[in-house]
């Protein structure tokens, strides 16, 4: 192997690895605010794709000028799920941890079936966009222009996403109902609007990686299944909750998966991120960064 | 007095750079009940822990009748004859009352029949046997901390830890725990009990050791101690330093 | 207990042990405890014996194979679920990843059968050794996580599984093993037409993983698995080796799961990773034990006869249509279910019990306005 089919390799695995760094960022969010992971992750992703589409098949808007359009829409929409289902999952007396995941797998699959119902099962993808086809020649290193514009939205998501967490009083709020959702009550935060803003977050940033994706990635009802297992794997690898710990883990499963699908084979390339993720738990049962 | 039962030996622990017990010596002899106090902050609760196998010493060595226990897990203690209870009550709420104390009382009963009357017995000493077929989660906080001590009581322990188990009980409440460790001790178990309160211990135990700031400040018969300028500084130190 | 609320007494005048009549009252008291203890224990056993007869008589109604194809899923659902429900509701492990388990049983049996000619019943009890072996190598790592990491590993593993069978061309790779059809034989659990042998077989399975989970129930396990359950911390402190217990359970569990699996494999003679191994299975697992009741003894059957019936039904008016139909149904219906019944289906029948406790609860403090 020459040096620049390994630069290439590391490239385009540091490029997918932001943008799966990104859908785990959401993941993370959330669980780290009220301890709920959210097993319609996929789903919410997987609609973020379709809004584009959608977008794009009626009025021929290009999807980066869609993209805060569908972003504002996950927001919506996550903060609607937090308080039309999740809510109620937090109430539950007996088997909590249980009737969440099972709560968030049923919404899974239900949304599923809804996109399946609506959108059809065919397989869609954006025929013609400003970004699609072209591919950036970096000293003989290939870039795909969309790719690399989804990694360049994932780093500005990234430095926003600190910015709000450690500098605004939104991020203090989440900070502080993380901390202790009871004791915030007493100062006057309400907590089901806190929670319903980081539900719309988490959403915002899957469908950040939603809408790029839809660019160069099929769209199908099934097509949220596949990449919410590795965003599990990343926010376990990461570490449940920390934010930094998705960022560096997505990039870790973006280059894995690059060298394994060389090295091992394309449709062996999960293997690859599986059995990274199996190691690192083995040694921290947290994850990277996790220090819960 | 008899024979000796527990003794722990310069016993240190770290928490990171925390120093939360500094060089700890103790014994307690068979038979008797020792009151473990001392201030908040003051590590009565890693001592205990640390008796109880929750964790190891970072040095020093714990002996429990006669055999070297600092590097046994909790189960393993608990055969030997080690019980405990838990400051904060954790009782298994998926099960009953009776089935809670079932789960002591498979320590030393194979047999599941044997354990549940074994169980049932320990209800009646402890004075829960009205509840035994209530689901653990329905029973009243104090009810809660009696079903701790039942529960480990079902261990048949010659040792049994109680962590602050007569702490926010009204004073008639606290009157019938003091009498159910009366009664237990009657059974030949000995007791060793944390206690933060000072009021409430002293006339129970038969000698305490004063923990502050990690260290054994003063140790001797609950009359003595209680005049002890010492321990009469320490918490009010406490106080001045929390205030 | 009243004359433990007098204050001041000395010790003795408080116990009334100290008198050999009431030593001989509370005697009987326990023995009384006990046998209403048994008597709800064989009332169990009853209901099961029961229940286990009208699902045998069934078939002489219900001649249609398509129900009869719907009850043999519905038994071995219930089967598996009953299986999972020892490691997840018992002990509190939850595991989306028994698909793993499933299909080793599905992939032993049937290669032990096309290769060497191994009849299914040898094939399948090696399977569940096998599959009980794997369970015992993942625990060690495993069992030091908590929660969620628990059950993302689960998850991982079950599709690591799913990827290697794929790429495993001696086991048939992607397109996955036919098995070869012979006559009907019961050596073989080969029915060609007739569904009937599978309906008793089920059944026998369900029967099998009821009974084990019924003698467990009363059992030194089965106390210490819930025990581990509801306070890993509390139930080492007397006495239960809380890593040996989760191993127990998971070593048991995937036993029955891999038998459930060599079952199937027999049932539609013809595997693939996809079917026996995807992660869609570990859900089908675990699902019918969380909404029927979990860690209860009936949930998983009650889950099953719920679930099962209602996604066959609603997958084959529907689910050819590609509309999605039996996806928003099942998935509502996972939903609703765990949102407003978390403790199960079996909640609605425990009420009685539940309000008898409640209530007593309430008025016991009267202890405390005494003195």
């Amino acid at each position: 192997m020459t040096l620049q089919s390994l630069a290439q390799i590391l490239a385009s695995g540091l490029l997918m690895g932001l943008i799966y760094a990104l859908i785990a960022a959401g993941l993370s969010l959330i669980f780290g605010l009220m301890d709920v992971v959210n097993f319609a992750h996929g789903e919410f992703l997987m609609l973020a794709m379709y809004a584009t589409f959608g977008i794009f098949a009626a009025t021929a808007l290009d999807p980066v000028l869609a993209t805060p359009i569908v972003v504002g829409a996950m927001f919506v929409l996550g903060a609607f799920v937090y308080l039309a289902v999740i809510r109620y999952a937090m109430r539950a007396k007996a088997n909590i941890g249980m009737v969440q995941v099972f709560a968030t797998f049923g919404l899974g699959i239900t949304i599923r079936g809804l996109a399946q119902h609506f959108f059809t099962p065919d397989y869609r993808s954006i025929q013609t966009s400003w970004l699609a086809g072209h591919t950036l020649d970096l000293a003989g290193i290939f870039l795909p222009v969309p790719q690399l514009f989804g990694a360049v939205l994932s780093c500005l998501s990234f430095v926003a996403l600190f910015f709000v967490i450690r500098r605004t009083d939104f991020g203090r709020a989440l900070e502080a109902t993380r901390e202790d959702a009871g004791a915030v009550a007493l100062v006057g935060i309400d907590k089901n609007r806190v929670f319903a803003l980081g539900w719309g977050l988490g959403a915002a940033l899957v469908g950040i990686a939603g809408s790029v994706m839809a660019i160069f990635f099929y769209i199908h009802p099934d097509v949220g299944s596949s990449f919410a297992l590795i965003a599990y794997v990343t926010v376990a690898l990461g570490g449940f909750g920390s934010i930094f710990g998705a960022l560096a883990a997505g990039l870790l499963v973006g280059l894995v998966e690059a060298i394994s699908a060389t090295v091992l084979s394309p449709s062996m390339k999960a293997i690859g991120i599986y059995a990274v993720y199996l190691v690192v738990v083995f040694m921290r049962p947290r994850g990277l960064f996790g220090n819960l | 007095m008899s024979a000796r039962l527990l003794e722990v030996r310069n016993v240190t622990r770290r928490f990171g750079g925390l120093v939360a017990n500094a060089d700890v010596s103790l014994v307690v002899d068979e038979g008797e009940i020792l009151g473990l106090i001392g201030p908040n902050g003051a590590g009565k609760s890693t001592l205990f822990n640390l008796i109880a196998g929750l964790y190891p010493p970072s040095s020093g060595s714990i002996v429990f009748a006669g055999e070297e226990i600092t590097r046994l897990s909790a189960p393993a203690r608990c055969a030997l004859g080690i019980a405990r209870t838990f400051q904060v009550v954790r009782s298994f709420d998926s099960m009953s009352v009776v089935e809670n104390v079932v789960v002591g009382a498979l320590m030393r009963h194979a047999g599941a029949r044997e354990a549940r009357l074994k169980a049932l017995e320990t209800l009646e000493l402890t004075g829960l046997i009205g509840r035994a077929n209530a689901p653990a989660v329905a029973l009243t906080p104090p009810e809660k901390r009696r079903l701790e001590i039942a529960r480990a009581l079902a261990t048949h322990p010659k040792l049994l830890l109680l962590d602050e188990a007569l702490a926010g009980l009204t004073p008639s409440e606290a009157r019938e725990g003091v009498e159910l460790v009366r009664r237990i001790r009657e059974r030949g178990i000995t007791i060793v009990m944390v206690e933060h309160v000072m009021e409430v211990v002293m006339p129970l135990v038969d000698r305490a050791v004063v923990l502050d700031l990690g260290k054994v400040l003063a140790q001797g018969l609950p009359a003595e101690l209680v005049r002890d300028e010492r321990v009469i500084e320490a918490y009010l130190g406490a106080r001045h330093r929390a205030a | 207990m009243a004359s433990q609320e007098l204050p001041g007494r000395d010790s003795s005048a408080v116990a009334p042990r100290a008198e050999a009549g009431g030593r001989e009252r509370e005697r009987i008291d326990h023995d009384a405890s006990l046998g209403s203890f048994a008597r709800r224990r064989h009332r169990k056993l009853a209901v099961a014996a029961l229940t286990t007869v009208a699902i045998a008589l069934l078939p002489l109604v219900i001649h249609d194979v398509y129900l009869q194809n719907i009850i043999v899923l519905t038994l071995m659902y219930a089967a598996l679920s009953q299986s999972w429900n020892i490691l997840g509701g018992y002990c509190g492990q939850i595991s989306l990843g028994h698909a793993i388990y499933f299909g080793i049983g599905a992939y032993v049996s049937t290669l032990l059968f096309v290769h060497a000619g191994l009849t299914p019943w040898l094939g399948m009890l090696i399977g569940g050794v096998f599959a009980a072996l794997v369970a015992l190598a993942l625990g060690y790592p495993f069992f030091r996580l908590r929660g969620h990491y628990f059950t993302i590993a689960t998850i991982v593993v079950a599709e690591t599984g799913l990827l290697l069978m794929l790429n495993w061309d001696f086991a048939g790779g992607a397109q996955g093993i036919q098995i070869p059809y012979g006559p009907d034989s019961w050596a073989h659990l080969q029915f060609a037409r007739d569904k009937l042998p599978y309906v008793y077989f089920a059944l026998g399975f369900a029967l099998l993983t009821w009974l084990v989970t019924f003698l467990i129930e009363d059992s030194r396990w089965g106390y210490w698995w819930r025990a581990v359950k509801d306070n890993a911390e509390a139930a080492e402190s007397l006495g239960v080796v809380v890593f040996r217990s989760k191993m127990a359970a998971a070593a048991l569990s995937a036993f029955f799961t891999a038998i459930g699996g060599s079952f199937y494999a027999a049932f539609v003679s013809y595997i693939d990773p996809d079917s026996v191994m995807g992660f869609q299975l570990s859900l089908l697992i675990a699902l019918p034990a969380v909404l029927g009741g979990i860690g209860t003894l009936w949930g998983p059957a009650l889950g099953a006869l719920v679930l099962i019936p209602l996604t066959e039904l609603t997958r084959s008016y529907f689910g050819g249509s590609g509309n999605g139909l039996d996806l928003i149904i099942y998935g509502v219906l996972i939903m609703v279910i765990a949102l407003a019944r978390p403790e199960g289906l079996t909640s609605l029948f425990g009420r009685t019990r539940k309000a008898r406790a409640t209530p007593q609860a309430r008025a016991n403090p009267e202890a405390r306005a005494n003195p």
